[in-house]
């Protein structure tokens, strides 16, 4: 692209290489004076990692950066910030038990004979926060406010210290309507001063609502860059997954019903603290979605019903016997699997080889006296590496060293090794470039027609429409709702969701 | 399955090197160190020497590397070996209990760590505490003799021309190795030391196998405590295993076993228990200060350490990479 005078900060040819990946190839990126510019893109995609290569958190492996014009090469975030370049996390990057004050001059506390003027120091960090509509007690330490002043206090800190361009990563994923629309007043408050602003978010209304063009990145590199007032959210969906695969699999499906016998009855089970009591039945051949937003009690539900936490009320039948599901181990008796949501620390043994990842679970069910052969090993592992197209060197490679669509596949092919007959998947597709989505949504629905149980746990509603024959709808730790037929679309479960919110408020 | 031993050959060459390498500097300073005679139907030298004093750490360093393999560490192994042998009974009572004594032991830790989730550096402080406490007080503090002839012929008996230390190492060692390996156990070890959290999920009856790790580590505690015994011919509450553990530990070190869990090699650890002992007995028959031992071995060990370090094997493997002619990339096309 040619240079242009109105650009602020210009990202052209942008490459980043991890180990086993490839994160960012040759992606451009251009934020003008005065706009919010959305950056989009499925987890995985590359958002973070192009943020963190503006931010010098991450050094680029290739490509040029102009602030203002000038060539500049971020060495590390603090070096960003002095260039201009202020970045505000999800998680409030700050120090919760020191004062308001304290956080905004952090590291540059007005002095008077060597020491830190507290009464200067408050008095510019009420000056300060004016300017954000802010009337607080400077002096109170910042976690004894909530999550979305904290958030508003490090943009003050951000903005007081760059000054040119802000980036908001997820900035809104953990506030209620209100804040983010105090959030945003301030956002466009600070677009009117000229900041240019980088805003990367899940929530499409918001990128509508609040954003002057989008960049959607898709597996690393650059799918287009629009104004949004012309793009239309199917398209930017569709930017965003590549093809319109809920449309796909749902009218592939039509008509279908499903008529399997109940296999799995869970009656007023729960666990103090965890997930109020419920009650759920699954049949068979049937994906029962969870859906709800992150804190809600979905991982939770997964947990109790796999016997990674003792129920403490309730009781589990499987094909109408009573069963005790205390332990992994119990469940995986009773042909559960369970792929959980935190891959890297609940799920792969990184250090162990392909193979021997998805031999585990089998192996483990058959116990340390009863070891399955070499042979008997390679032609698993080989036979679900091709099965489900895992991308490795080889068998012997550490899982550790595959990308995160390939170490899902695997753990998937841990459980399929093992035949089960009940599968839970937690964000199955979180992190994982959008081929490898694509696939693993696939298999789902090849699994439930062949009569699998599933459940299955995404944030991603599009996802959870294209495979589920039935949504359940999770709020504050509490099954609120459940969604059959054709009341199985993005608007009723967002509707379910919201709705479950006023109740819950009022 | 030559490709399976090639594999071994490659993880033990470091060990290999190490061992070659201070065998030859002390022969230099030692010209009669390689010889060997046959007196009394056994063999005698300064190599069969080493085999036989390094007997109590290869033994700790067998059960010390099952337990670091899970991410774990044992340092209560020397008070078991010192409290293991200072029962007065019949050989055969003597040893069901000494073999009692640590497999209750090693019980007590991996309760510790398994079931209510102590740190096994803390879990197992407390035995190496209290394991030398309770011997010496059932020894009040004195050195308890005795001159059982079977329990004399352990400690200085020989079969097969070797001394019969040695022997018992050498078959104790092929068979936790043969069970670990022959089995499934090994695979689930390692898991559980990599990701203690995602083996559980997988149904791998994790607790079950922590409390192995430790029972087989306090076994091993206990008959390296027999052998001690056996060749002082005196139950030593005070002195028996001292220190041994942080020889253990360092042994499976240079066996290449990361104190992180994970991978393990009951073969290199043994090596590196030979390895530490052929340095002792090295410094000793040069000739050097017995002030300087401990200096001299830390250096070595330093030296040792720095060759297996993460940089300076990356170094390695980059050097092996551009010799290649950077093949490995072509690999990985697909």
């Amino acid at each position: 692209m040619q240079p242009n005078g109105e650009n602020l900060l210009s990202a052209t040819r942008i490459d980043k290489v991890f180990p086993g990946a490839r994160a960012l190839d040759k992606v451009d990126f251009h934020l003008r004076r005065g706009e919010v510019h959305a950056l989009l893109g499925e987890n995985g995609a590359g958002k973070s990692t192009l943020v963190k290569c503006l931010t010098g958190a991450y050094r680029r492996d290739g490509g040029t950066i102009l602030l203002d014009g000038v060539e500049v090469d971020p060495r590390d975030t603090f070096n960003a910030q002095k260039l201009g370049i202020g970045t505000v996390y999800q998680e409030v990057n700050l120090l919760p038990n020191l004062s308001v004050a304290e956080n905004l001059f952090l590291g540059r506390q007005p002095r008077r004979f060597g020491l830190v003027d507290v009464g200067a120091m408050n008095r510019q960090a009420r000056a300060l926060l004016d300017d954000y509509e802010l009337d607080l007690d400077v002096t109170r330490a910042l976690d004894s406010y909530s999550v979305a002043i904290q958030q508003v206090v490090a943009i003050a800190r951000a903005v007081d210290l760059s000054g040119k361009v802000l980036i908001l990563d997820e900035p809104t994923a953990s506030l209620d309507a209100h804040e983010v629309e105090m959030l945003f007043r301030i956002v466009r408050r600070l677009k009117a001063r000229g900041l240019g602003i980088v805003f990367i978010t899940h929530f499409l209304e918001q990128v509508y609502e609040i954003s002057d063009r989008i960049t959607v990145l898709r597996n690393g590199q650059l799918v287009g860059t629009r104004e949004t007032a012309t793009l239309e959210r199917r398209d930017l969906i569709s930017m965003m997954i590549g093809r319109e695969l809920a449309a796909e699999i749902r009218s592939a499906r039509e008509g279908q019903v499903v008529a399997g016998p109940v296999r799995y009855r869970f009656e007023n089970y729960g666990r103090k603290g965890h997930i109020a009591p419920f009650d759920l039945d699954i049949r068979a051949g049937e994906v029962v979605g969870i859906a709800g937003l992150l804190g809600s009690g979905r991982t939770e539900t997964a947990e109790i019903l796999f016997g990674a936490h003792r129920a403490d009320s309730g009781m589990a039948e499987v094909d109408g016997r009573a069963v005790q599901l205390s332990s992994p181990r119990r469940a995986i008796a009773h042909r559960f699997g369970f792929c959980p949501e935190d891959r890297k620390t609940a799920g792969i043994v990184g250090d162990l080889s392909v193979r021997e990842n998805i031999v585990l679970a089998l192996q483990a069910r058959r116990g340390w006296t009863r070891p399955l052969s070499r042979t008997e090993q390679n032609r698993i592992a080989d036979h679900y590496i091709r099965a489900l197209d895992i991308r490795t060197a080889d068998r012997e490679k550490p899982i550790r060293l595959l990308s995160g669509g390939n170490q899902q596949k695997a753990i998937l092919a841990r459980w399929l090794a093992t035949e089960p007959e009940f599968l839970i998947l937690d964000e199955p597709t979180r992190g994982i470039d959008v081929g490898a989505h694509a696939e693993i949504v696939r298999l789902i629905e090849g699994l439930r027609e062949k009569g699998m149980s599933l459940m299955v746990i995404s944030s991603e509603i599009e996802e959870l429409v294209a495979y589920s024959t039935r949504i359940v709808v999770l709020r504050d730790r509490q099954h609120v709702a459940a969604l059959e037929g054709n009341r199985i679309t993005a608007d009723q479960i967002i509707e379910a969701i919201a709705s479950a919110n006023e109740r819950g408020a009022a | 399955m030559t490709a399976i031993l090639r594999g071994y050959a490659l993880r033990l060459l470091p060990q290999l090197i190490a061992l070659a390498v201070i065998l030859l500097m002390v022969s230099l300073v030692f010209p009669g160190f390689f010889r060997l005679e046959i007196q009394n139907g056994r063999l005698y030298g300064s190599l069969i020497d080493i085999l036989n004093r390094g007997a109590p750490v290869v033994l700790l360093a067998i059960g010390m590397t099952v337990v670091i393999a899970t991410k774990g560490i044992d340092l209560s192994v020397g008070a078991v070996a010192a409290s293991s042998i200072t029962s007065g009974h019949s050989l055969a009572m003597t040893l069901v209990i000494t073999l009692g004594t640590g497999l209750l032991c090693g019980l007590w830790n991996g309760v510790l760590v398994a079931i209510l989730d102590i740190q096994p550096i803390i879990a197992t402080l407390v035995l190496m505490v209290a394991g030398r406490g309770i011997a010496q007080l059932v020894t009040e503090g004195a050195i308890l003799t005795f001159n059982d002839p079977g329990l004399i012929f352990l400690g200085s008996g020989s079969f097969a021309w070797l001394p019969l230390p040695v022997i018992i190492w050498l078959v104790f060692g092929i068979l936790v190795a043969l069970i670990v390996r022959k089995t499934a156990l090994g695979m689930l070890i390692e898991a559980i030391g990599v990701n203690r959290q995602a083996s559980t999920l997988s149904g791998v009856l994790t607790p079950v196998l922590l409390i192995a790790a430790y029972m087989l580590s306090g076994l091993c505690a206990a008959i390296a405590g027999i052998i001690a015994a056996a060749d002082i011919k005196g139950a030593d509450a005070n002195n028996a295993g001292l220190w041994l553990e942080l020889d253990a530990i360092l042994a499976v070190v240079i066996g290449g076993t990361s104190l992180l869990g994970g991978r393990f090699s009951i073969a290199a650890s043994v090596l590196g228990a030979i390895i530490i002992q052929s340095i002792n007995t090295g410094i000793l028959l040069s000739g050097f200060p017995p002030e300087f031992n401990l200096i001299i071995k830390a250096a070595i060990i330093v030296f040792i350490l720095v060759l297996q370090s993460p940089p300076v094997r990356n170094a390695f493997t980059f050097v092996a990479l551009l010799r290649a002619g950077r093949k490995p990339t072509e690999g990985q096309a697909r």
